[in-house]
């Protein structure tokens, strides 16, 4: 079990803001994090990594990490980081760059098989694609053998085949080495399909904690269908209002009445559902 | 032709980046990575030799190393060492004279390196020295590069402090500049033409390498 205990006062671009969240962590757990930006969440991975300081009790198995006595220092604690930005060694190859954490032939090897980096192994960073780059990355923090494993929107800046090869990917590591993995991110299918509990964090809280499904279904009721979306543009066409809504990448158009007109702007995050519906997928 | 003083010019310079390379390594790493309010000052001081007239620089030097100061008596009396009119005393005067010039460039390497590229390597385990020396750097070598080169010739170039403290004791003393401006004393001008057309080669080879190794170095980070 890990126990985690974070009260910090951080001065964002909103004014100051308390972080203070209080939860337990099952060990082999795939926790996602998310929230708005300037939630807390990086903060909250880096206090963990004991790279930023804090009042903070952490204790991981029967080790702990950080109490009012102990603060165990970032070197010593068992913990592999995945930045947003790679943040490879440019001085190294993509080889040495796993190397320099741990002297491990085998393990590297089998590390840069699973993320089928065996041929490039011999590149510098610099001539690797961000994909790539993601890869060494997520490869170097596990050559410690991490007992947690903390990814920092690792896939956001990626395009979406290359995300979701690499979710599996990820998926793979955490089940073969058996980490707690913790992972900011802000893509909903990228968190059901990896995570098995999703926190969200807002203004430094926890607001909401539980199963992917719990959390990121947006269906309440008896709705069968319900997305969330940005409303583009209000149109009346003859006697009718049509709204154009973007959900996700898509836009649609959606029949309104003059009564729903009345309460909407044009910005508004809107939730499109329906009810009895019997809908086709191909 | 006499070349000694330039012999004693260049090893003048090459001591005092070396030893500046040892003190300044520190330095510039905690100026690149404190948040202290007594960084500015630190920084300033660091700088003050850039402004401030050679005379006066070397007219504290001279009276710091002197027998009349605690510092100056402390090294005779222990080490048996004079420190004015001799070279370890213009090595002393040269590392202050400097400083800056060895400090600055490395604070901005420093400063340059990506944070996370740092934190990687501690998560990594490694120790604060252990990640500059296999992180930081080498991802700076165009920094550390200008660094070391520019201080050896600013050392070479210095006059007024070297007159001051060091006088113009034949191998002892006596640098390139200082005899060049013996040569131009004496109506020497003949000499006085040599060694200034060397001193100018000599300084436009060394930029022109420093300037060439930053390109290339760029170039293969793709810059």
């Amino acid at each position: 079990m890990i126990n985690i205990k974070i009260n910090k006062t951080l001065h964002g671009a909103n004014g100051d803001m308390n972080l203070d969240v209080v939860f337990d962590i099952k060990e082999g757990d795939f926790v996602a994090l998310s929230g708005k930006s300037g939630s807390g969440k990086t903060t909250l991975l880096r206090i963990l990594a004991g790279l930023e300081e804090s009042n903070a009790v952490i204790s991981v198995g029967d080790t702990i990490w950080q109490d009012k006595n102990t603060n165990l220092a970032v070197q010593k604690r068992s913990i592999g980081f995945a930045f947003q930005d790679y943040a490879l060694f440019d001085n190294m190859t993509i080889e040495k760059n796993l190397l320099f954490v741990a002297n491990d032939k085998k393990l590297a090897e089998k590390l840069l098989n699973i993320t089928e980096l065996t041929e490039l192994k011999e590149r510098y960073p610099s001539r690797l694609s961000g994909g790539q780059k993601q890869r060494v990355s997520i490869a170097r923090a596990l050559m410690k053998r991490p007992k947690i494993l903390l990814l920092d929107e690792p896939l956001s800046a990626l395009d979406s085949t290359m995300r979701t090869k690499l979710q599996s990917e990820i998926l793979t590591l955490h089940k073969e080495f058996q980490t707690t993995t913790i992972m900011v991110s802000h893509d909903p299918s990228e968190m059901y399909r990896l995570a098995n509990r999703v926190i969200i964090l807002e203004n430094g809280k926890i607001i909401n904690d539980g199963s992917p499904k719990k959390v990121l279904l947006k269906t309440k009721g008896s709705q069968k269908f319900s997305f969330e979306g940005e409303l583009l543009e209000i149109k009346k066409v003859d006697v009718i209002f049509i709204a154009i809504v973007a959900i996700g990448q898509q836009l649609v158009e959606i029949v309104i009445s003059q009564d729903e007109v009345k309460n909407l702007q044009v910005g508004d995050r809107v939730n499109v559902s329906t009810k009895a519906f019997h809908p086709i997928i191909n | 032709m006499n070349f000694d003083p330039f012999i004693l010019s260049f090893k003048l310079a090459a001591l005092t980046a070396f030893i500046l390379f040892c003190i300044s390594l520190p330095l510039a790493w905690y100026l690149s990575q404190t948040k202290s309010r007594a960084k500015p000052f630190l920084e300033a001081i660091t700088a003050l030799p850039i402004v401030l007239p050679p005379s006066v620089l070397g007219f504290y030097t001279l009276w710091a190393l002197s027998y009349n100061s605690p510092i100056g008596a402390f090294f005779e009396d222990t080490f048996g060492v004079k420190l004015v009119f001799s070279f370890t005393g213009l090595v002393v005067a040269s590392c202050f004279y400097s400083l800056p010039f060895m400090v600055q460039p490395l604070q901005n390497g420093f400063e340059s390196i990506n944070k996370n590229m740092l934190e990687a390597s501690y998560i990594a385990g490694k120790s604060k020295l252990q990640t500059i020396f296999a992180v930081a750097l080498p991802n700076m070598k165009p920094a550390v590069m200008t660094a070391i080169i520019v201080t050896f010739a600013h050392t070479v170039g210095e006059f007024g402090v070297v007159l001051m403290v060091g006088g113009s004791i034949p191998g002892e003393t006596k640098v390139a500049s200082v005899a060049i401006y013996e040569m131009v004393e004496t109506m020497d001008y003949t000499a006085a033409h040599i060694y200034s057309a060397l001193m100018i080669a000599i300084s436009f080879v060394v930029l022109l390498s420093v300037y060439l190794f930053n390109a290339r170095q760029n170039r293969r980070f793709g810059l």
